[in-house]
This record gives C-alpha cells, structure tokens and sequence, in this order.
C-alpha cells in the first residue's frame, strides 16, 4: 500500500454492500420461520394444578397401590381429560409418597411387584427395569434415576396430587 | 414422431450434451455383473435409490388422503387402507419399502467398506453418506409416529427419550422435536409431519444431488 489513503474500489464497495444487503434479506426470511419453530422450547413450563385423585388419607397403607385420576390436559389447541396414574404409599417416617409410574429409562409404565422374581419392587417389562419401593432405581438395570415424585397435599382428608418431578428437585 | 420433438427442443437449447453427461457413459467391465457375477455388489447403491424413488412416490400419493391431526390421522390411514381401491399396495409399499430402504442402504455400505472404496480421493463421498444414513433414520422415525396407532406412539416415547439422553440439551432436544416438554400429542404429530415431509425429504435429495455429482466426477472405485 502507498502512504495515500486506502481507497475500496467501485468492485469490493458493490461486493460489500451486495453482500450486506444480501445478508439482510436471508436474515429478514428466515428470523420468523426459525423463532416459530423453537417457540415449544420457550414456553415457561405450566405448574400442575392439584387434583382430588379420590383417595382418603386414612386408606394409604405402606403398600405401594396405584391411583388414577383424570385432569384436563391442554395441549396447544386440543384439550382432553386424560388419566394420571401414580403409586401412593407411606415411608417409614409416615410421609405420604406418590410416585409416577413412568420409567425414567425410556418411558415405558412400571408396576408394583410386576416381576414374580423381584417382590417389594417396581418392575418395568420393556428392559427389566427396576426399582425398590422409595423409587430408587436398582443398579444394574437400565434406569438412571429414581422413579419422579408428584408434589402432594392433603385437604380435608383426602390426597391431591399435582405435578411430578424429578427426585429432589419437588 | 419422439424423434422429431426431441430433435425440435435439442435445435433450440442443445440439450444431447447435457444428456451425454448424465447418462451416456460406459460402464466399466469389473462393476458389470453381466461379467463377474460377483459384481452384483455393485448394484446395491442403484437399489436403494430405486427404492427411495419408491417411497417418495408412494408418500406423495398417501399425502392425498392422510391429514396429519391427531383425531383423525388413524381413521385417514384406516379408510386409505380399507376403503380405497390399491390404498393397501401403496401403503404396503410405502410400509414395507421404509425397512427394505435401510436394509440396502446397508448393504451399499458395506460393500464400500469391505471393497475400501471410501480411501481416497473418495472420503469426501463417504461423509456424504452418512449424513444420508442420518436422515434415512430420520425419515423411518418420523414417518413410524404418523399413522398415529399405540405402536407408532410408543416408539416415539421411546425414541424422544433416547434424544433426552443426548448431555446437557436433551430436554431441549426433546421438546423442539415433540413440540412441547412432557405431551406426544398434537403438536408431535404436525411436526413429524412436517419433517417427514418437507423437511427430511429436502435434505436427502441435496444430499443425494451431491453423491451422485461426486460419483460422477470421480468415477467408479477401480477392480481390487
Ligand atoms: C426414504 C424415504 C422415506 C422413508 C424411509 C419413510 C418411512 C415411513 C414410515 C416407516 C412410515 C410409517 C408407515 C407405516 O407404519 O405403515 C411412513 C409413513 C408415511 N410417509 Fe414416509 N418415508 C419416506 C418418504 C416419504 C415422503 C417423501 C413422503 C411424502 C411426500 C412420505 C409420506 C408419508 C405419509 C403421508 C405417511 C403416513 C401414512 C402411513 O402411515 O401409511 N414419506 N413413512
Ligand atoms: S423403559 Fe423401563 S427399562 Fe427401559
């Protein structure tokens, strides 16, 4: 380069602003296509309202037995009433507990004593998945964490379950 | 009468050139199995376009009777299946050619593995071959959830909780696949729909267009 000042030619000032102008009109075409596509992702996540699952506090034993209750689920435009299932029991510090039946291997539904080999356990038939009673997942078998736990309260007697989540974070 | 409208449209733009490159070229006597019959290997990447040629016809004509909505997505697929006349042979080949598919495409790959077709200067071919691979994959788990039966809603269950294992975005993952964090519902099917249709599909034929640009640039892999 000489000492004069540095000069863009009529070439690189077409090139540059081409390519700005350019760059606007893609930008300009995809912004909306690609916000409405992750728009799911950016919804706050509802909080479960609590439900009367129908069961009176007095009848929970320390016996895993399966509730199920029916809430409405809103699913972007298609509403339903669709059922909930859980496995209500009480620990050994009385504490009421409900667990989702739903396998936190793949997703499959687990049952209380549902292996005639595994008593006193929680057995999912897709890959022999099982849990011990406090929802624990048992080594050596395909789940990585324990069973979700539904957030629960206790009006007038009766169990109202709202949302499950994941051990430790209820 | 063929000759003379295609000599009529070859004086305007010249197009035995452009046919010449596509087509008219020799085949060489090691990949013809009229040969070697052991070069019947080499039919294996022809057989899977053909088959994929297959399911992009048949899945166009089942668009004409299938709606992707979840009351409804099971009964179109029943009716097309039961009340329209050949709606069985084309969903059976569009069923049936969604496994056949995978399994040539295997057999393609492997004969390129075992034959080291993918050294160089080819690896770039290769590359390209697996990314059809993926969205091949793509194509038959997206494709399985839209007939909307308990078979086809498990499997994706299971499939979007295998995405969720994926470190750190899984759930994320989850939810821009299924369209929303804990529901397969309506929201799953539309996009599955969507992805299964325009999304995937465009992908493959790009990554088709530039497999078979690079097979032709650089040729068939010599005999071993
Ligand atoms: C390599 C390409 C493709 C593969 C591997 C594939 C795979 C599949 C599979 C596994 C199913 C479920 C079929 C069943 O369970 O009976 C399906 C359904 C469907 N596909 Fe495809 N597909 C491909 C291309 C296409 C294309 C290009 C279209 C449309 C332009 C299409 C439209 C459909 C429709 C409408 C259905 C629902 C009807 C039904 O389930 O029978 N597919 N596909
Ligand atoms: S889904 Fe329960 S063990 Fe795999």
């Amino acid at each position: 380069m000489s000492d004069k000042k540095k000069q863009v030619t009529r070439r690189q000032f077409l090139n540059y602003t081409l390519t700005g102008v350019g760059g606007f009109m893609a930008a300009g075409m995809l912004i909306s296509p690609l916000r409405m596509a992750i728009d799911p992702v950016l919804q706050p996540s509802g909080d479960g309202d609590f439900a009367n699952v129908g069961l009176s506090v007095d009848d929970i034993t320390t016996e895993p037995q399966p509730v199920e209750w029916e809430v409405e689920q809103v699913d972007a435009w298609y509403k339903s009433d669709v059922t909930r299932k859980a496995f209500v029991f009480k620990n050994d510090q009385d504490e009421i507990v409900a667990l989702s039946p739903k396998c936190t291997h793949l997703g499959c539904m687990v049952s209380w004593e549902g292996s005639e080999s595994h008593p006193d356990q929680f057995y999912c038939p897709c890959h022999d998945g099982r849990f011990t009673k406090d929802g624990t997942n048992v080594e050596g078998t395909p789940p990585l964490e324990p069973l979700h736990v539904y957030e629960h309260k206790v009006e007038n007697g009766m169990l109202f379950l709202g949302k499950a989540y994941p051990r430790g974070e209820a | 009468m063929l000759q003379k409208m295609y000599d009529w449209i070859d004086e305007r733009i010249d197009i035995t050139p452009i046919w010449r490159d596509i087509a008219d070229h020799e085949v060489p006597e090691h990949v013809n199995p009229a040969h070697h019959f052991s070069a019947f290997v080499y039919c294996f990447g022809g057989l899977t376009f053909f088959v994929v040629v297959i399911q992009i016809l048949s899945g166009m004509f089942l668009t004409m009777y299938y709606v992707p909505d979840i009351e409804n997505a099971w009964k179109s697929v029943y009716y097309l299946q039961t009340q329209v006349a050949h709606g069985q042979i084309v969903r059976g080949m569009h069923h049936w050619g969604a496994s056949v598919v995978i399994v040539m495409l295997l057999l393609h790959t492997l004969r390129v593995f075992f034959q080291g077709a993918y050294k160089k200067p080819r690896e770039l071919n290769w590359m390209v071959g697996v990314l059809l691979f993926f969205v091949m994959l793509g194509l038959g788990f997206t494709g399985y959830l839209l007939p909307w039966d308990n078979k086809a809603y498990f499997a994706t269950e299971v499939g979007l909780n295998i995405a969720g294992q994926v470190p750190l975005i899984g759930d994320w993952l989850i939810t821009l696949l299924g369209g929303h964090p804990e529901i397969i519902g309506a929201q799953t099917l539309t996009r599955f729909f969507a992805i299964h249709v325009f999304f995937l599909p465009a992908a493959l034929f790009a990554l088709l267009a530039v497999h078979f640009i690079l097979i032709r640039r650089q040729g068939i892999s010599g005999p071993l």
